[in-house]
């Protein structure tokens, strides 16, 4: 009975912090004209508005729970020299603000927004202007970033970050994000349990997403367009790839998707549509890829060696300069039932499935693989007469990359 | 006006022309006989520089022309076959001749064939749907019409009707009167006989003689032309 | 020259074979350019047309036209005209009658429906690679007096630079593949007109990025001035080279 009593006024004593949570103003027409002398009086939840204005205060430590609101963007500038704004508290709510020129370094990873081993953090509604990292979490969970526009102008790979950067990070939810010009758009190391959904990441230098460690992940509806490199997904599992579109990465080894040492992933109803690459494997286990669509790109799958237990069904590859390619030793991938626009075969029993297997791998995207110089005779006539010729010589095309039952219609 | 010194021609290992030396002058009508594959047209190429010799010389008023060509303005040439672009009208296939001839002195345009021939009538007509005989025609027209100091003619009556076989003839004994030199090969000893001054013989590539008409009867003692080549060529053969 | 240039003209509009070449490429370009999606599939399809069909066309044609104009030449040949003239008439004559057959043909419909750069080289390609083609259709045809022989010896030499000469290149880079052959891809690729044509253009397109590490090695050599006018000079080379020679032999030659 004490022990509820003394739970009671224990409530009650807290009560004050909750409901007499304030509201503190900074800007030029007010109290405060500072950020930090404003948080420095303020009391935790409070909500700290920050007036549309141009500030320049040094690194805001934030270390108690507050929400961090700005009106009308205003802005806070890192001069090229520091972190803007760092979170050493659980609870922080940051949004509208806009926040430019984080500091460069070689040893810090600067960023705009740096989160360290919090929970609960939102971050939503920002302009985030040519920084080194965008917003960095590291050790953090429970987390939302959401509704921000991050852009850089830096065109140097090394002189540039990331823009959405995790690190040993789960459950967080990234969605809505507008990210260009970083090196790589969203990145993921050792980040678990977490949904990146509906953002548009293009114009990176490197990736528009890179997986790194990341397992039992979702990204969907999410759009990577004119990246170095669309996703590279690598050394992770579990990781759902679902409705994406990879568009138009058009570089000399540039590709919509990297899967590299992954396994058990799920790739369903992406577009790949004018990559260099669409979709590239190395040693990736237990794949599944269905429902995608494959149009226009100069490879629509590639295998590098290792690649077993796939699955690539339901798909239409349409345009592809080369549908699949493959080098190295591939087995038992499965490529029953796709919809290719190379097949040329016939449907005597009328079941919607080509009578005659289709083989997806061309003669000369194989000599292609085997002498990468002879790519300088693409789209010559004497290939044309080599994969006409492999009609008559069918033996000299690998038989383990083949769709027993082509379909006829598209998806 | 044109001397042959040591002329060598063969196609393949056949020997063609083989060591022909002549000097013809203006003034003549040299009949250039001898048997069928004698070497007549391959000597009249060669003279036109159709054909190029390998060894010897031709001289044209005492300039070499195996490798000249402005001196083909003073010939005249006539094939056995007149062959023309088929889809050209006459009046076009005269005009561009003189055409091309245009840089080249041209004072003096000859029409007087095409008035006895009366091609006026058919200047309209492509090439290609003449007549043998009326292409012949058209070709001697064109051989005098830039009224050439040399007139090579090959199988000329061949193919023409006799009126126009005649008409051309009186040209040519008109022409020779004006000084020219005119080269004629024939089969036809009739019409040898009437236009010619000289003979010249040719026999296996090998040229026998060039003699006057009148050298040729006394030496054979032969009334007719006719009878004293076929004793000539008889006697080529034993 | 220029005179007897226009009665070669005049008689190869006359044939009519011409008119058609032109509507035929206009049909087909419209076609091409009107009916497929996306215009780097039908810019490949006009690559294909400027790189197979324009040099037969030039092949046949030529030389045909060369036997067919046996007796024009014949009567040229009794006339004070050089020989040189009269076999450079025919190679000017015949190239430019295709050449701007062609450049109408396939310039209308781009000029209307696919301005660009590629556009720009598939033209010039086309017409360089018509005068390369005549020029080495004659060089076939001067050298035998057998009509069907020369037809044969022509359309030879073109399915030798279409086909069997890129090839024996890639056997090559097949066997040599551990070497490193690319040092002399340039060469092999110089030795043939088709292939300089095609590696020129595509190297104008998106396709090029497919092109690999070669690709860009050759990208960066072709779009620069250097490359330019090495391309260029080889074509010009491939136009005049095998007519010098033709020329050559019709001087000498009994006819």
């Amino acid at each position: 009975m004490n022990l509820v009593k003394s739970k009671i006024l224990f409530s009650l004593l807290l009560l004050p912090c909750f409901f007499f949570a304030e509201t503190i103003h900074v800007g030029a027409g007010y109290k405060f004209k500072t950020i930090k002398s404003a948080i420095s009086q303020s009391k935790i939840n409070d909500t700290i508005l920050i007036h549309k204005g141009y500030y320049q205060e040094g690194t805001i430590l934030i270390e108690k729970p507050l929400t961090i609101v700005g009106q009308d963007y205003p802005t806070l500038d890192g001069l090229h020299k520091i972190e803007i704004l760092s979170v050493k508290s659980d609870n922080v709510n940051i949004s509208g603000l806009k926040l430019i020129n984080s500091g460069k370094s070689d040893v810090y990873d600067l960023a705009a927004i740096r989160v360290y081993k919090n929970k609960n953090i939102k971050i939503s509604g920002n302009i985030l202007e040519n920084n080194f990292f965008g917003i960095f979490l590291s050790k953090s969970d429970h987390c939302t970033i959401t509704n921000n526009k991050l852009s850089s102008t830096e065109q140097n790979q090394n002189d540039s970050g990331n823009g959405i950067h995790l690190l040993y990070c789960n459950n967080i939810f990234i969605e809505n994000n507008h990210i260009t010009g970083h090196r790589d758009g969203i990145y993921f190391e050792f980040v678990t349990e977490s949904l990146i959904q509906k953002n548009i990441s293009e114009g990176n230098i490197r990736y528009g997403l890179h997986f790194m460690f990341s397992s039992n992940d979702v990204y969907q509806e999410n759009t990577f367009r004119n990246n170095g490199a669309g996703v590279a997904v690598m050394f992770s599992y579990k990781v759902k790839m679902i409705k994406n579109h990879y568009e138009h990465n058009w570089g000399a080894a540039s590709y919509g998707l990297l899967l590299k040492e992954i396994r058990d992933g799920e790739i369903t109803g992406n577009t790949f549509e004018k990559n260099t690459i669409g979709l590239s494997m190395e040693g990736t286990t237990r794949i599944k890829v269905s429902h995608n669509n494959f149009l226009h790109n100069g490879w629509g799958i590639k295998i590098c060696g290792g690649c077993d237990q796939g699955v690539v069904t339901k798909n239409n590859l349409i345009g592809n300069t080369f549908d699949v390619s493959s080098s190295g030793s591939t087995l038992s991938n499965d490529f029953t039932g796709n919809y290719w626009d190379k097949y040329l075969g016939y449907d005597l029993n009328k079941d919607g499935l080509g009578d005659t297997p289709f083989f997806p791998v061309t003669l000369s995207s194989l000599i292609m693989e085997q002498v990468p110089t002879s790519l300088l005779y693409l789209h010559s006539f004497v290939l044309d007469l080599i994969d006409q010729s492999e009609k008559l010589l069918p033996q000299l095309i690998p038989q383990n990359i083949v769709d027993k039952k082509p379909t006829l219609k598209k998806f | 006006m044109i001397s042959v010194h040591n002329l060598h021609k063969s196609f393949g290992k056949l020997k063609v022309l083989d060591d022909v030396n002549v000097t013809l002058e203006a003034g003549q009508v040299v009949a250039l006989i001898g048997p069928n594959g004698s070497g007549k047209t391959t000597f009249i190429r060669s003279i036109l520089g159709m054909v190029k010799p390998e060894q010897g010389s031709i001289l044209y008023n005492g300039q070499e022309i195996l490798k000249a060509w402005k001196y083909r303005e003073n010939i005249g040439y006539m094939p056995q076959l007149a062959k023309f672009p088929e889809r050209i009208q006459v009046k076009e296939l005269l005009d561009m001749m003189k055409d091309i001839r245009k840089n080249n002195k041209v004072d003096n345009i000859d029409e007087e064939l095409i008035e006895l021939f009366d091609l006026k009538k058919i200047y309209q007509k492509r090439t290609g749907t003449l007549s043998g005989g009326t292409k012949q025609k058209v070709s001697a027209a064109l051989t005098f019409l830039f009224n050439p100091n040399v007139l090579i003619l090959d199988e000329p009556t061949t193919g023409l009707d006799p009126v126009s076989a005649e008409i051309l003839k009186n040209k040519i004994t008109k022409e020779q009167s004006k000084q020219k030199l005119v080269l004629i090969t024939s089969h036809i000893l009739s019409d040898i006989e009437e236009v010619a001054s000289h003979v010249m013989y040719l026999h296996e590539g090998k040229m026998q003689f060039v003699k006057s008409i009148e050298q040729l009867k006394m030496e054979t003692q032969e009334v007719s032309l006719n009878k004293a080549i076929v004793k000539i060529m008889q006697q080529e053969i034993k | 020259m220029s005179r007897i240039i226009k009665y070669v003209m005049f008689d190869i509009l006359r044939n009519r074979f011409v008119i058609g070449y032109c509507l035929f490429i206009m049909l087909i370009t419209f076609g091409l350019l009107g009916l497929e999606e996306g215009s780097s599939k039908s810019t490949l399809s006009l690559l294909n047309i400027v790189l197979l069909v324009v040099p037969l066309i030039s092949v046949v044609f030529a030389t045909i036209h060369f036997y067919n104009s046996y007796e024009f030449m014949e009567l040229l040949l009794s006339q004070p005209v050089r020989r040189s003239t009269i076999i450079y008439s025919e190679y000017f004559g015949v190239s430019c009658s295709l050449s701007f057959a062609f450049a109408i043909g396939m310039g209308v419909p781009l000029i209307f429906l696919n301005q660009g750069l590629v556009s720009v080289y598939l033209l010039l390609s086309g017409i360089v690679l018509t005068f390369v083609f005549v020029s080495i259709a004659l060089l076939g045809a001067v050298n035998s007096k057998d009509k069907a022989r020369g037809i044969g010896t022509s359309l030879l030499l073109w399915f030798f630079f279409t086909a069997i000469y890129d090839g024996l290149v890639l056997l090559i880079m097949f066997s040599f593949s551990d070497y490193p052959i690319e040092k002399y891809l340039l060469a092999f690729i110089s030795l043939n007109p088709i292939d300089l044509a095609r590696v020129a253009i595509l190297l104008q397109m998106d396709t090029a990025v497919l092109m690999g590490y070669t690709g860009a090695v050759f990208s960066e050599f072709f779009n620069s001035w250097e490359g330019l006018i090495f391309a260029s000079g080889l074509l010009l080379l491939w136009a005049i080279l095998p007519m010098l020679l033709t020329v050559r032999i019709f001087k000498r030659k009994d006819l």
